[in-house]
């Protein structure tokens, strides 16, 4: 399978990219890691005249604390992710659900940013990002703006990043030693969530359970009034809109919801 | 457009397509021909090679991705066929291969995981190997020969309570894979 052909931009700078994409629009592409955007590229689902490559801008790969944060640029590879001290110390839900994306192929060219600017549903670090209550930050040639996970997702495929935008660096809270754990159901080896669910400080993420990554609120609330694991489990599926595909009914989906929820939460309480 | 890597230890370079896959860059352009491309959607592993060091599947990166890396494939691997790469030759040694189509993506997905992982368990071979597809071998001689390969003996890493720990920390992924031991 072999993409349209389209023209090529490697720029050396940060700035250089935003110029290309400001200049472009939706005729560009950034290609980071290239593990989503390839794949729809050589489909021919997706046909851009300019691929902007951004593998390469060492200012989008660190990994830094600063504060109360930590702070992962966009272009670091979900290997580096996984493998992190600063990350594993700082916010070990992020490095263990990193670890959980596609195989070790795949770990060593996508990358945090592209994850979570795809809008995939069925992603597994946008809802890890949401559990531990993160930030996405965005740059265009006119400013930097900071939008809470929350508020960053509009539907599949889709969040508030405008076309002229590229994600620069993902900033969640330093969760430390708070209790995690990530519950993810597959049906093979290398594959996508049918479902998952991210706990991490009493915060609950769900993959794969409507058309953006989801909060179980109602879980998160009979939490913090006190009720048992199991009740507060029970209720994971409330408010979400799973849809049925070849591997899975919706009704399926929100049993995985349920049970998966009730595992990470005893193991996030150390129970 | 024009791209330079080096393949095997070798200065390459000619003018491409921005289109042209890695894996085409370096079956077509340079008639290197181990990598085999097998679904060319990511999945089977067949176009695994080494840039900068690290196992990628060439049927997911544009060659012009490549450009000023280092790309190691199957034919640079080993000395000589009598001087074979501890991994090539751990191959031969435990039967790691039937047919013979997915060995060079398996072997060079077995030095990148042994680079990271030098002294792996059973669990970490075949967690590492998740993105190589075998149809032949069932796997289990695969995993002894990178075994064998890392300086251990396979037959005391399989099946021994070292070999089906779970990782530490609070992360599953089900269903998992069957260890081989009842586990
Ligand atoms: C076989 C296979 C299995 C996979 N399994 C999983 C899995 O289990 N779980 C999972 O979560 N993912 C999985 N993935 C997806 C993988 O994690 C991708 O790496 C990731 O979704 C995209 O990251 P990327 O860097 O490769 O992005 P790219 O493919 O380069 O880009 C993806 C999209 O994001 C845009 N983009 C990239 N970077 C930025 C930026 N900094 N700012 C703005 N826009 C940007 C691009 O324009 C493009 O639209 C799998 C992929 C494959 C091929
Ligand atoms: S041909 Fe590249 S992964 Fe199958
Ligand atoms: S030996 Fe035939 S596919 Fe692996």
């Amino acid at each position: 399978m072999i993409p349209v052909g389209f023209a090529y931009e490697r720029p050396d700078t940060l700035d250089g990219a935003l110029a290309l994409l400001a200049e472009h629009g939706e005729d560009a592409t950034v290609l980071a890691g290239g593990h989503s955007i390839l794949p729809v590229m050589k489909l021919r689902l997706a046909a851009p005249e300019l691929v902007i490559d951004i593998g390469r801008l060492a200012e989008l790969d660190h990994v830094r604390v600063d504060g109360d944060e930590l702070v992962v640029g966009a272009g670091t590879r979900h290997r580096t992710v996984e493998s992190s001290e600063v990350v594993q110390a700082e916010a070990p839900l992020l490095a263990a659900v990193a670890r959980t994306v596609g195989d070790p192929q795949i770990r060593h060219r996508g990358t945090l940013g592209g994850s979570l600017a795809h809008a995939d549903p069925a992603s597994d670090l946008p809802a890890a990002v949401l559990a531990l209550g993160g930030t996405v930050v965005l740059r265009s040639p006119r400013g930097e703006r900071s939008v809470p996970i929350t508020e960053f997702y509009t539907g599949v495929f889709s969040s508030v990043k405008e076309p002229d935008e590229l994600i620069t660096e993902v900033r969640v809270p330093r969760t430390g030693t708070a209790g995690w754990a990530y519950e993810k159901f597959t049906r093979r080896a290398n594959d996508w969530a049918i479902v998952a669910v991210a706990v991490v400080d009493g915060r609950v993420g769900l993959v794969n359970m409507g058309p953006t990554p989801l909060r179980a609120a109602a879980t998160e609330a009979a939490l913090a009034d006190g009720a048992p694991i199991a009740d507060a489990a029970a209720l994971a599926a409330e408010g979400t809109e799973p849809t049925a595909d070849l591997t899975a009914t919706a009704d399926y989906r929100r049993h995985l919801a349920r049970v998966l929820t009730r595992r990470a939460l005893t193991t996030a309480a150390g129970a | 457009m024009k791209v330079r890597m080096t393949v095997n230890g070798d200065d390459t370079s000619a003018d491409v397509e921005p289109r042209l896959l890695l894996a085409h860059y370096l079956r077509d352009t340079l008639g290197l021909k181990a990598t085999n491309v097998g679904c060319d959607t990511t999945s089977c592993g067949a176009c695994t090679v080494l840039v900068d060091g690290e196992s990628v599947k060439s049927c997911t990166m544009l060659a012009v991705q490549a450009d000023d890396a280092t790309v190691q494939t199957m034919e640079g691997l080993s000395a000589s066929p009598e001087d074979l790469h501890p991994v090539a030759e751990a191959f031969r040694t435990e039967h790691g291969l039937q047919c013979g189509f997915c060995t060079p993506g398996m072997v060079m997905a077995a030095v990148s995981l042994l680079r990271e992982t030098p002294r792996p368990t059973e669990r970490e071979v075949r967690e590492g190997l998740e993105g190589n597809l075998c149809r032949c071998t069932g796997y289990h001689n695969i995993v002894r020969a990178v075994l064998a390969a890392s300086g251990q003996d396979p037959d005391a890493v399989i099946g021994g309570g070292h070999a089906t720990e779970a990782p530490s920390g609070g992360v599953e992924v089900a269903p998992g894979f069957s260890t081989g031991s009842g586990a």
